[in-house]
């Protein structure tokens, strides 16, 4: 669709409101204008694309970034064949150990394979969805104590606003230390690279949180708490009853502030830190150096982007479930 | 004369960067079981301070407030408040918002289904049983209001205190909502204390009017009986030269008589400063002084 049919079709839309498809021209309008959005990127990077030279070749436009796409996941597919592969040799050898020898205890070991993009991807998700749960776990109650008494928050506030504008990145060293230095199990369970990033996230979406909610819980209307004091609703009542549901909304503004800004530092801790996930994979790629290498980047970059978005909006629906005030933001 | 509520030499002073700022000072009031009574003053000068006292929310700086033989302390579901903008609850229904009321009031002497029907029974009264489900954004400013009254009412109060409850609705409405509040007291014989800066309403609603004077300091200038007979018709009492009679005193006093009655220069005066509170609780009058 081009723009004149756009405009016509708005101005149709307008004289005649209730002709028959006039949703259909509205929805028409209403994809046409990012699509052409769209179209116009595209245009401009292929065209700026081709008159950029790296040391790496020619920038990487469009079409050669949406083949690196295809080749990530066939690689992730064949990576996937090996495993099996490795795995169904492994179940066979140790059958056949087994019946020659009934005493013989079956050894199994891990597949040790490189991570594929996917898996990358899939690392970077639960990291920044387990930070900031951490995070919400402790950042919620803490924020409602805060907002409730005025003496914790006097003692709270100081501490808050010096931590507040760290960048996470800064404290990723002493996290690296502190916990190499704490959990120092022979067998982990879990990777020591993922506390550290999961810190790295929880550190993060932290202070948004408490300090949102900490607002929120402040400033209840001053009837509301009334109600409850004329009803002498006990203390976790009051708090159940009245103070939560009555922040919902900052307490989930909090969240969908912190959770954007965990998912691009977590991006560049994993970079920093060698720390398995979607930063690591770009990094790799940086360092690789092969021909395909920007392309493989710009489509990590894509994915990036693309995934933030979603766990935006998948907050902002989160947001519309929980919250009471229907008319909160919309985008 | 059985007493069931006496405010009996309330003061009420906040500190201020000048010095203590008296608010009200020598209020004395006895209520009797079902009676109705008003408070009448303008704007800003105590009438609300003296509901808080009431209600527990504050604590009066001297003297007391008595309700069937206990001293009031601290807010209480016996001294239920319908304030002045509704105050529900905007994530529960008003069944909800009326239920959070019974169920921690009555929760440990009544049934499940008896509280049910408490406040099916209750939302019924005024008027409200058809939008039982609806949150407060659903519903307009005078159904808000209802269902308000409803969970104050269904919490069975010794007293019912309202802080203007009609002030921040259309003249229509407000009319429906006096009426439908005089056939609940004619039904349920509440003792309330009502909080109001509209004469007919006064008038209307109450068996006392009790005026008070403009702060600093203020205090009861005068208390009016009303004398009408009930049920009383707004349309009938139109007419009615005596409760013209009574609208022309309570108008007289609100215009005339408010800075002189009871007015103690050394008390009133001299404890507050030419300061911002002062000015703040004048500015009103000023104006109703001129439009008169």
């Amino acid at each position: 669709m081009t723009s004149s049919t756009l405009t016509s079709g708005k101005i149709l839309n307008w004289r005649l409101p209730r002709a028959d498809g006039g949703l259909l021209l509205r929805t028409a309008a209403l994809l046409a204008l990012p699509a052409t959005g769209i179209l116009v990127f595209l245009l401009l990077w292929s065209v700026s694309a081709r008159n950029i030279d790296t040391s790496l070749g020619t920038f990487p436009g469009p079409v050669a970034v949406w083949e690196q796409f295809g080749a990530l996941y066939s690689e992730h597919q064949r990576s996937r064949e090996k495993e099996a592969a490795f795995y169904e040799r492994q179940r066979e050898r140790n059958a056949r150990r087994v019946a020659e020898d009934p005493g013989y205890e079956p050894k199994i070991r891990d597949y040790t394979g490189k991570e594929t993009f996917i898996d990358q991807i899939r690392t970077s998700l639960v990291t920044v969805m387990s930070g900031f749960l951490l995070a919400a776990l402790i950042a919620v109650p803490l924020g409602i104590a805060i907002g409730l008494s005025p003496a914790l928050n006097a003692a709270c506030n100081p501490i808050i606003q010096v931590f507040k504008p760290v960048s996470p990145l800064a404290w990723l060293p002493l996290v690296t230390m502190v916990v190499s230095a704490l959990y120092a199990t022979p067998d982990p369970m879990i990777a020591k690279s993922f506390i550290n990033s999961m810190i790295t996230v929880t550190l993060c979406c932290l202070w948004p949180m408490v300090i949102n909610t900490a607002v929120g819980v402040a400033s209840i209307d001053r009837d509301l708490l009334n109600v409850s004091k004329v009803l002498r609703l006990p203390a976790l009542k009051h708090v159940r009853r009245i103070v939560l549901p009555a922040s919902v909304p900052m307490i989930f503004t909090g969240m969908r502030l912190s959770l954007g800004v965990a998912w691009m530092v977590l991006i560049a801790a994993e970079m920093l830190a060698q720390n398995p996930g979607l930063g690591k994979f770009v990094w790799d790629e940086f360092q690789n150096g092969s021909s395909d290498s920007l392309a493989r980047i710009m489509a990590a970059v894509l994915v990036i982007g693309f995934i933030g978005f979603l766990l935006d909006r998948c907050m902002l629906q989160l947001q519309r479930f929980f919250s009471w005030d229907k008319e909160i933001t919309t985008h | 004369m059985n007493t069931l509520l006496d405010i009996s030499q309330v003061g009420m002073q906040f500190p201020t960067p000048n010095g203590p700022f008296t608010a009200l000072r020598d209020i004395n009031l006895k209520i009797r079981q079902g009676e109705f009574v008003s408070l009448i003053g303008h704007s800003g000068c105590g009438k609300s301070t003296v509901l808080n006292i009431v209600a527990g929310l504050h604590q009066a700086s001297s003297g007391g407030v008595i309700l069937d033989g206990r001293e009031v302390t601290e807010p209480g579901p016996e001294r239920a408040v319908v304030f002045q903008n509704h105050s529900l609850l905007p994530w529960l229904t008003a069944y909800e918002n009326v239920e959070l009321a019974v169920s921690q009031v009555f929760g440990r002497k009544m049934s499940r289904s008896a509280i049910r029907e408490w406040i099916d029974h209750n939302l019924e009264l005024v008027h409200m049983a058809h939008a039982a489900h609806k949150r407060p954004g659903e519903i307009s400013g005078g159904m808000k209001q209802r269902v308000g009254i409803a969970r104050a009412l269904a919490m069975q109060p010794k007293v019912l205190l309202m802080d203007e409850p009609f002030g921040a609705l259309d003249a229509l409405t407000r009319a429906h909502m006096q009426d439908s509040l005089m056939e609940i007291q004619a039904d349920l014989k509440n003792t309330v204390i009502m909080i109001t800066h509209d004469v007919d309403e006064a008038v209307l609603l109450s068996d006392r009017i009790v005026m008070m004077t403009n702060g600093p300091a203020a205090t009861i200038g005068e208390v009016l009986d009303v004398e009408l007979e009930r049920p009383r018709h707004r349309l009938d009492l139109a007419g009615d030269s005596h409760y013209n009679h009574y609208r022309a005193r309570v108008l007289k006093f609100l215009h005339e008589r408010h800075d002189k009655v009871g007015a103690d220069p050394a008390l009133g005066r001299a404890a507050v400063a030419p300061g911002e509170s002062a000015r703040a609780c004048t500015r009103d009058t000023g104006e109703v002084v001129d439009a008169a």
